[in-house]
């Protein structure tokens, strides 16, 4: 998904009545993010009609998820959100150094949880084919996991290009869409632990 | 801004920017268009073995499997391949003209969607020549017949498939990402929602349709490969799976497509119907405020194509139901062209025949369209002949002609060059006859109970058959004129003005072809609505000077 970054109209825009020099950026990555969601939302009601109509949801010798990994994981990726904003307003005041730590604390929430994802997945006793409660197990917190890790790249890259001169001056589309994307990856990573952590039937 | 002044003829560009990576959206536009109807070609010979070996009652052209690989294929190259690229060529060409931007908000994104088209197109094709043959499991690709892999192959003909329809999507959802971006961020000074041409609001509609369904196809489709290469059973029963889920999916984003389609196809009508009846568009408001009634009913009608598959009752009469009302707003569009119409100056030209005949074939697949909604009907004739009659009406006998009529009323505005009229008429006769016969046998056939993809059948079904045959193999030569006209006329046809037509819109302030940028620094502000025909208005401000500018430019030429 990470060829999907807009890039930069390079045109000379002109929106109704001249109302100054807009970039599209922005615009164009919000209306993809909207078609993204869909994506998820089929992979949801999947989930729900497959475990809903079950039989044996569970696997032989499957008992359920342990839920305290995940929970962390959920504490680590909400907070993240919460640093991606503060970095968003120090940058807003002119302080970049700030920002950039923020910054960084906050691609080290995302890498902690992709490690976290992985050890998880490590100890597991069942696999993708394990039915319908592996596959979709494995589908949804594999295609979740797919946007953490583009989420930490594009930060790596607004990272590095915080660093070269003049960046910002024409705007700030690349920050701004990068901390969207990342409160969207939260969302819909909360919407994730409830239907497969939470809601576990036994 | 006194008088606008374009730069006079720029040095001709070379024709090998067709071939390019070329950021501008009108050359990409044509790079959509030709593409096309290559696939168009393929796509049709293909219905010709379809129709050839159904002359007779016994299969006697094509192998059995062979022949399930070829309707698929004729079906998947038809829709991907031609029908969704020609329509993303007329929205590259019309959409920044007609709303006075210089190009597409993301002109590299714009030429990475086109470039994907002949790389899943080549993969598509490719598929031919895998052991086992290309997917034969219909467009549609339900399991569990899509997931068998008998041969064991890693590269399988319906991996291939399933691999092409997803770069297809990815292409699409870029080009939508595009278009919406573009109405919504870059129209001329003055041009409120309500002063935007009809074409432009049936494209806004139809990609935001695009946005919301396609990813679930997506989605769906991913589980799919899934189960086909990986061993999951998102839809295997035995693993405690749900073939119909994948149906769900399918449906979703497919019925939706078929508004995809035809909604640029009721911009087209909108747009031309004024011109050549020299009237505006009757309810202007409400054809462009119908459009989105269409996205919100068309998201929530899809059960209707799996009334057998063992769904709910209440969903089988919920979306009976919204299907039904899904006429409404089609149907307010209708009565808004026949209003249109009515005590108009009719022009026939040809432009103005294919909107004609389009509308007549739309109109009778609207009718079997309340047929099929209706549960016990849908249960009768599902999987026969009748709904392939169907859904031919609506997508050769409406948005096909439709697709002619614009590149006709366009090809002037685009290439510069007028195409010729007769054989332009003689295109018409052989289309306009040869879809009604090749499509009309086919309700009769349906109702008798003769399933679709079959390539043998009972001798009593050989009437209507032979009927359907013979409309085909007119609708193949139909396109001979077409092709003659196209070529002869780029090449010599006589040099257009930039108003040929003499039509109202911002597209058509342009020189024929336009500049590059359009009209670069030079927007005009519009002060009035579209299709003020009959009416004495000006459209823009200026307007006069700028026509003044534009007739000197083509007297010096």
């Amino acid at each position: 998904m990470t060829s999907t970054t807009p890039p930069s109209g390079s045109l000379a825009p002109h929106g109704e009545g001249g109302e100054g020099h807009a970039n599209h950026s922005l615009t164009g990555f919000v209306i993809f993010l909207c078609s993204e969601s869909v994506i998820f939302l089929a992979f949801f009601s999947g989930f729900a009609v497959l475990k809903t109509s079950a039989l044996n949801w569970l696997p032989a010798g499957v008992e359920g998820l342990e839920w305290r990994m995940p929970l962390i994981n959920t504490i680590v990726l909400v907070s993240s959100s919460g640093t991606i904003w503060l970095a968003e307003v120090l940058k807003a005041q002119g302080r970049l150094w700030g920002f950039r730590a923020l910054w960084l604390l906050t691609m080290a929430l995302g890498a902690y949880f992709l490690y976290g994802q992985a050890v998880e997945w490590s100890g597991l006793a069942f696999g993708f084919t394990s039915g319908t409660f592996g596959g979709t197990f494995y589908l949804l917190t594999g295609f979740h996991g797919l946007h953490v890790a583009t989420g930490v790249l594009l930060m790596a890259l607004m990272l590095v290009k915080s660093f070269l001169s003049g960046n910002y001056d024409g705007g700030e589309e690349g920050v701004q869409a990068t901390s969207l994307f990342w409160h969207f990856v939260d969302v819909i990573w909360i919407i994730l632990f409830v239907l497969i952590y939470v809601w576990q039937r036994h | 801004m006194t008088s606008a002044t374009f730069p006079a003829s720029e040095p001709k560009p070379s024709w090998t920017r067709y071939f390019s990576f070329n950021t501008d959206a009108k050359v990409i536009g044509i790079q959509y268009i030709v593409l096309a109807f290559f696939y168009f070609l393929i796509g049709g010979l293909l219905a010709m073995i379809i129709r050839g070996e159904l002359i007779t009652p016994a299969a006697d052209l094509v192998d059995r499997t062979v022949y399930n690989g070829i309707y698929t294929m004729h079906g998947t190259i038809m829709l991907f391949l031609f029908i969704f690229p020609v329509l993303n060529g007329l929205n590259n060409l019309l959409i920044p003209t007609m709303i006075g931007a210089p190009d597409m908000a993301f002109p590299r994104l714009n030429a990475v969607a086109f470039w994907l088209v002949p790389i899943f197109g080549t993969l598509l094709i490719a598929s031919f020549f895998v052991p086992g043959g290309p997917a034969y499991s219909g467009w549609w690709s339900y399991p569990p017949v899509s997931i068998q892999n008998p041969l064991g192959h890693l590269v399988s003909g319906q991996g291939l498939w399933l691999t092409a329809v997803a770069l297809s999507g990815v292409s699409s959802i870029m080009g939508a990402v595009n278009f919406v971006t573009t109405i919504i961020r870059m129209r001329a000074p003055g041009m409120g929602w309500f002063r935007m041409p009809v074409f432009c609001w049936t494209a806004l509609a139809a990609q935001t349709l695009q946005l919301i369904g396609l990813p679930a196809l997506t989605g769906g489709a991913v589980m799919l490969l899934f189960d086909l290469v990986a061993g999951t059973s998102f839809y295997r029963p035995e693993g405690g799976g749900d073939p119909v889920l994948y149906q769900h999916f399918f449906w979703f984003y497919s019925h939706p497509a078929v508004y995809v389609i035809i909604l640029p196809v009721f911009g087209i009508f909108s747009e031309l119907f004024p011109v050549y009846a020299r009237k505006p568009l009757f309810g202007y408001v409400y054809v462009a405020l119908a459009s989105f009634i269409i996205v919100g009913l068309g998201l929530v009608v899809w059960v209707h194509h799996m009334f057998p598959s063992g769904v709910a009752q209440w969903m089988r009469n919920l979306f009976m139901v919204t299907t039904m009302l899904i006429s409404v707003p089609t149907g307010v569009k209708v009565f808004a062209w026949l209003g249109t119409l009515w005590r108009g100056k009719l022009r026939l030209t040809t432009p103005m025949l294919f909107c004609l005949g389009g509308l007549f074939n739309f109109v009778f697949a609207g009718i079997t369209g309340i047929m099929l909604a209706t549960v016990p009907v849908d249960i009768h004739v599902s999987n026969t002949y009748f709904v392939v009659g169907h859904f031919h009406y609506v997508i050769y006998g409406a948005a096909v002609m439709g697709v002619f009529a614009a590149i006709y009323h366009w090809f002037p505005k685009f290439i510069g060059r007028m195409p010729y009229e007769g054989l332009g008429k003689l295109h018409f006769l052989l289309t306009f006859v040869g879809a009604n016969l090749n499509f009309l046998p086919m309700h009769p056939l349906g109702l008798m109970g003769m399933p679709r993809r079959v390539s043998s059948y009972d001798p009593e079904f050989a009437f209507w058959n032979v009927l359907a045959s013979l409309g085909a193999f007119l609708l193949g030569v139909s396109i001979i004129p077409f092709l003659l006209n196209m070529v002869s006329s780029w090449v010599l046809g006589p040099r257009a003005t930039h108003n040929p037509w003499n039509a109202i819109g911002l597209e058509w302030l342009l020189p024929s072809p336009p500049a590059e940028d359009n009209f670069g620094e030079h927007v005009p502000t519009v002060i009035s609505r579209p299709y003020g025909y009959g009416l004495g208005q000006p459209l823009v401000e200026n307007q006069e000077a700028i026509e003044r500018e534009l007739n000197l430019q083509e007297a010096r030429a």
